[in-house]
């Protein structure tokens, strides 16, 4: 045993002590001096126009800089294109402070720049602001034979795939068949940090913006563009970022808004949204589902069908993948899937953890539990005898799919045999019991990445890679892979992230990043690694002389030979020796698409979860969850669970509390704040059991990592309803399932 | 149908914003004279004029949490209360704790049991904390998820959370067994 082997056990993140003293820094922690502050103002009005900004009322305060609006802001890029990020969907991206027409609620329409942050925020509120307000519709249920199918645009959209066997004929014909309606409200990620921009002036047209983006080059790219920038006059840096959920996939306007006022007064600026306006830049779409599904006499699915329509704004088409999951999920040979949108006055959704299969996913397993009851079988016997062996929407068989191996799991470490089937009848505490459970798939995904390491002669390695770290353990993994790779000790590896001076690597979502940036640190050090064995060959008498690359190994600060571990130098000799103070290398890691083609890669995973329910006054607790993931090579035993964790607590917000209220008359989200849109708090957690099934897996990536933020929200939400139902007997087919649903 | 949305200028302009005046805190054992309008808050005195930024901003509306800080040992949310009314105030944040070498046994508990992923809603999580235990009412894991209630945490940590304050709160002896 080495104790350089560092992947798959459970360090620490290298990162937490900088957390948990207060000194890792955020994007509105950046000290630069002469710092002014911008404060943006929203439109009361979901449609309609800015007749006039009063805007030298509050210029003539002192202490007030600017008011930036349509009406003053300089010539910008002209055509769309230029506001396009990597995944813009289809459509015209919003232009912040481009005209004076209002397109939905909370549109940025002003930014206030003073001082000082308390005066901003004052002159802001005193800004008059005119509008003519025209009439709007926000409500989907206005759009339900208006939905369209979409065009492509957006980066890794897919249409449904088209219809296989006979779905209509197969259900006519089915023993048993069920047929339902599922909904959901919009949903709002919510991160802690609130967006925020310190964007510092360097002279000369330079800029180095601090933002929260799970994405620096995404950003940059951006601000290139809009505000015709040269590479080398923007730099953007995210080292820590403070949750982002795909909030940050985006550049969001509160850096378009800093950007802008910092060219303008050539003096650094930081805007910060409100947690009001956290509402306004994106969220899970209000979605609607119809499911029907039909048995066979021996409880195979003899059709499913599933249907989704969502909201989207009337300027972008934003997609997500909701239905096509349902094709693959289950062995099934009669299947249509169908997917639409809508418009509304409202500003487009933004990908939201697991976007599409989180609320897919709530439809096909609330239906598969329906399904079950109707033809009377056990809800976990009915989904092993569908279980797919195939991904049936592309005919191709699956790179590795445990998913049978976390039912039985994750069904013995819950207890899934004490559980009778009957609805109501189960009674704990003086309160209905009820068990529940809930599947789910997501993409593995690998994507371009590159990365650069270095070693100095004193040993200390450093890699570098433009990711991001938003809670994940980008850091942690990241060091973890080079330490190994080099066979150094953490303590000798410092992994730098988040920079555009640094390669580039992709945005930071999808669940991609432990296997695309990951790959491309593992390359860099092995490049890294090639060069030092050439150093350590240099001598006449080197134990490793003639010996191949793939000969040698990495362990325990020396480099040896894979089959006689005798013949060894130490590394930082061989540093030393070559009298190089430093010794560097660059690589890229692309996904291995000859090995992939015949391959359909996706992880799995299951969520058992326990309720109590009390029927005087219908509250519900939520007294267990076991959830089981499979998802390839967990890197780190210790993140990786807290991942799940965290997704477990996410798919209870989902079932039984989130939820973004509309007022459809004006418009406007009612609850835009903490008090009113509830997230699960401290003690609405119970415990939760997190089971990690291993796959082997070296077709998705070197690693054989599948990547693992996404997953294990999914099964949850649709368990808890599940249970829900068992204990009650009620149905709650309109999420989030609060007490008067159920009274 | 549209419709005009309209409002009338103040008469006689607008009112001047309030001058600036000294304001005396004891920060994490040190005395801080800041030069703050009245109308800041402690939130936005620790961060942007005393540079301590460890002290977060997560709602500026007492919803969250994220700003809790220990003024005069009780926690309190440093976005709902004005810099002004803490003159002479020992307000102890995340800095005052430990630093990154030398962890206050909370603050290793927190990384122990990986309490957290972004971090962003630690330090005010570690400050309530460190509060509760001051006060002596972490008797046991159902408590201290209540009175740890009043953080929110989008990430979810909450598991870890409880079991880095059990872990400390057992070890001072205050839970109940
Ligand atoms: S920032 Fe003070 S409670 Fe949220
Ligand atoms: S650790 Fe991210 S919000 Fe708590």
């Amino acid at each position: 045993m080495t104790q350089t082997n560092h992947i798959g056990k459970a360090p620490n993140r290298v990162d937490g002590p900088l957390k948990v003293a207060g000194t890792a820094h955020y994007s509105g922690e950046f000290n630069v001096p002469h710092l002014a502050y911008g404060y943006v103002v929203s439109s009361p009005i979901a449609k309609g126009k800015v007749v006039a900004i009063h805007a030298d009322e509050v210029r003539a305060l002192p202490g007030v800089l600017e008011v930036f609006s349509h009406e003053n802001v300089p010539y910008l890029a002209w055509f769309d294109k230029s506001y396009k990020d990597q995944i813009a969907p289809g459509g015209s991206p919003f232009r912040p402070l481009h005209s004076p027409d209002i397109t939905f609620n909370q549109q940025p329409v002003a930014l206030v720049v003073a001082d000082t942050f308390e005066l901003a925020r004052y002159a802001a509120a005193l800004l008059r602001i005119d509008y003519e307000q025209e009439d709007h519709e926000t409500n989907l249920e206005t759009k339900r034979t208006e939905g369209y199918a979409p065009g492509g645009g957006k980066t890794g959209f897919q249409a449904p795939p088209p219809p296989r066997g006979n779905p209509d004929k197969a259900l006519k014909n089915a023993t048993h068949s069920i047929e339902a309606e599922y909904a959901h409200g919009a949903q709002h990620h919510n991160p802690m940090e609130l967006f925020t921009t310190t964007v510092e002036w360097r002279g000369d047209g330079k800029i180095t913006a601090y933002d929260k983006t799970q994405g620096v080059y995404n950003v940059k790219n951006y601000l290139m563009g809009v505000f015709g920038l040269g590479k080398d006059e923007v730099r953007v840096v995210n080292q820590f970022m403070g949750g982002g959920f795909g909030a940050g996939l985006r550049p969001q306007y509160s850096v378009f808004m800093a950007v802008l006022a910092t060219l303008e007064l050539k003096r650094s600026v930081r805007v910060t949204l409100t947690r009001q306006q956290m509402f306004s830049i994106g969220h899970r779409p209000n979605t609607l589902q119809l499911l029907k599904m039909g048995t066979n006499p021996d409880g195979t699915l003899a059709s499913l069908q599933h249907h989704a329509l969502h909201e989207t704004s009337q300027f972008e088409d934003y997609t997500e993948n909701i239905v096509n999951w349902s094709g693959m999920l289950y062995q099934c040979e009669n299947v249509k899937l169908g997917y639409q949108l809508a418009k509304l006055d409202i500003y487009s959704p933004q990908d939201m953890r697991a976007p599409g299969a989180a609320s897919g996913n709530v439809g096909l397993e609330v239906a598969m539990d329906e399904m079950a009851y109707a033809a009377g079988l056990d809800p976990l016997e009915f989904r092993l005898r569908n279980y797919a062996d195939r991904d049936q929407n592309v005919d191709k068989p699956f790179s590795s799919k445990k998913l049978r191996e976390c039912y039985k799991q994750a069904a013995a470490k819950f207890g899934w045999e004490t559980r009778t089937q009957k609805p109501r009848s189960m009674r704990a505490n003086g309160k209905l019991r009820g068990m529940g459970m809930g599947g789910g798939v997501w993409d593995a995904t690998q994507t371009k990445s590159a990365a650069k390491a270095l070693i100095s002669a004193d040993g200390k390695l450093t890699v570098r890679s433009a990711t991001g770290e938003n809670g994940t353990g980008t850091y942690t993994i990241m060091t973890q892979i080079a330490a190994e790779t080099l066979g150094l000790p953490l303590e000798a590896v410092t992994f730098e992230l988040g920079d555009t001076d640094q390669p580039e690597a992709p945005i930071q979502g999808g669940s991609w990043t432990a296997a695309s940036v990951g790959t491309a640190v593992k390359n860099a050090c092995d490049a890294l690694g090639e060069k030092i064995l050439k150093l350590a060959q240099k001598p006449a008498d080197s134990p490793l002389k003639d010996a191949k690359y793939d000969e040698v190994e990495f362990v325990n600060g020396q480099l040896r030979l894979r089959l006689d571990h005798d013949q060894a130098v130490v590394l930082r000799d061989v540093l030393q020796a070559s009298g190089e103070t430093q010794l560097e290398a660059d690589s890229s890691a692309l996904p291995n698409m000859l090995k992939q083609q015949g391959y359909s890669m996706h992880s799995h995973n299951v969520a058992f979860a326990e309720v109590e329910v009390d029927e005087d006054l219908g509250t519900i607790k939520v007294t267990r969850v076991v959830s089981a993931v499979a998802a390839g090579r967990i890197l780190n035993q210790k993140t990786a669970r807290s991942q799940v964790l965290g997704s477990v607590v996410w798919g209870l917000g989902m079932a039984l509390m989130e939820e973004t209220v509309m007022d459809h008359k004006f418009g406007r989200y009612v609850n835009h704040n903490f008090a009113e849109y509830h997230i699960p708090v401290n003690a609405d957690i119970p415990h939760i059991d997190v089971i990690f099934v291993h796959e082997d897996d070296d077709i998705v990536n070197p690693l054989g990592v599948k990547g693992i933020g996404e997953v294990g929200m999914l099964g949850v939400t649709a368990a808890i309803a599940n249970a829900v139902f068992h204990a009650t007997g009620k149905r709650v087919r309109d999420l989030p399932i609060m007490l008067d649903k159920l009274l | 149908m549209s419709q005009l949305l309209t409002r009338a200028p103040a008469s006689g302009g607008l009112p001047a914003p309030v001058p600036t005046g000294p304001v005396r805190l004891h920060i994490n054992g040190e005395t801080q004279t800041l030069q703050l309008a009245p109308w800041t808050s402690l939130l936005d005195a620790l961060r942007e004029y005393a540079h301590l930024t460890g002290t977060k901003k997560g709602c500026d509306h007492g919803q969250c949490g994220a700003c809790t800080v220990l003024v005069n040992g009780r926690r309190i949310n440093s976005c709902l209360t004005l810099a002004v009314m803490h003159e002479d105030d020992d307000i102890t944040t995340i800095e005052g704790l430990g630093t990154p070498d030398n962890l206050s046994p909370l603050q290793q508990a927190f990384v122990d049991h990986d309490a957290f992923q972004c971090g962003y809603c630690t330090p005010g999580q570690i400050c309530s904390a460190q509060g509760l235990l001051n006060e002596g009412r972490a008797h046991s894991e159902a408590e201290i998820k209540e009175l740890m209630s009043g953080n929110l945490c989008r990430c979810g940590a909450y598991v870890g959370i409880l079991d880095a304050v059990s872990e400390v709160a057992n070890s001072q002896g205050e839970m109940v067994k």
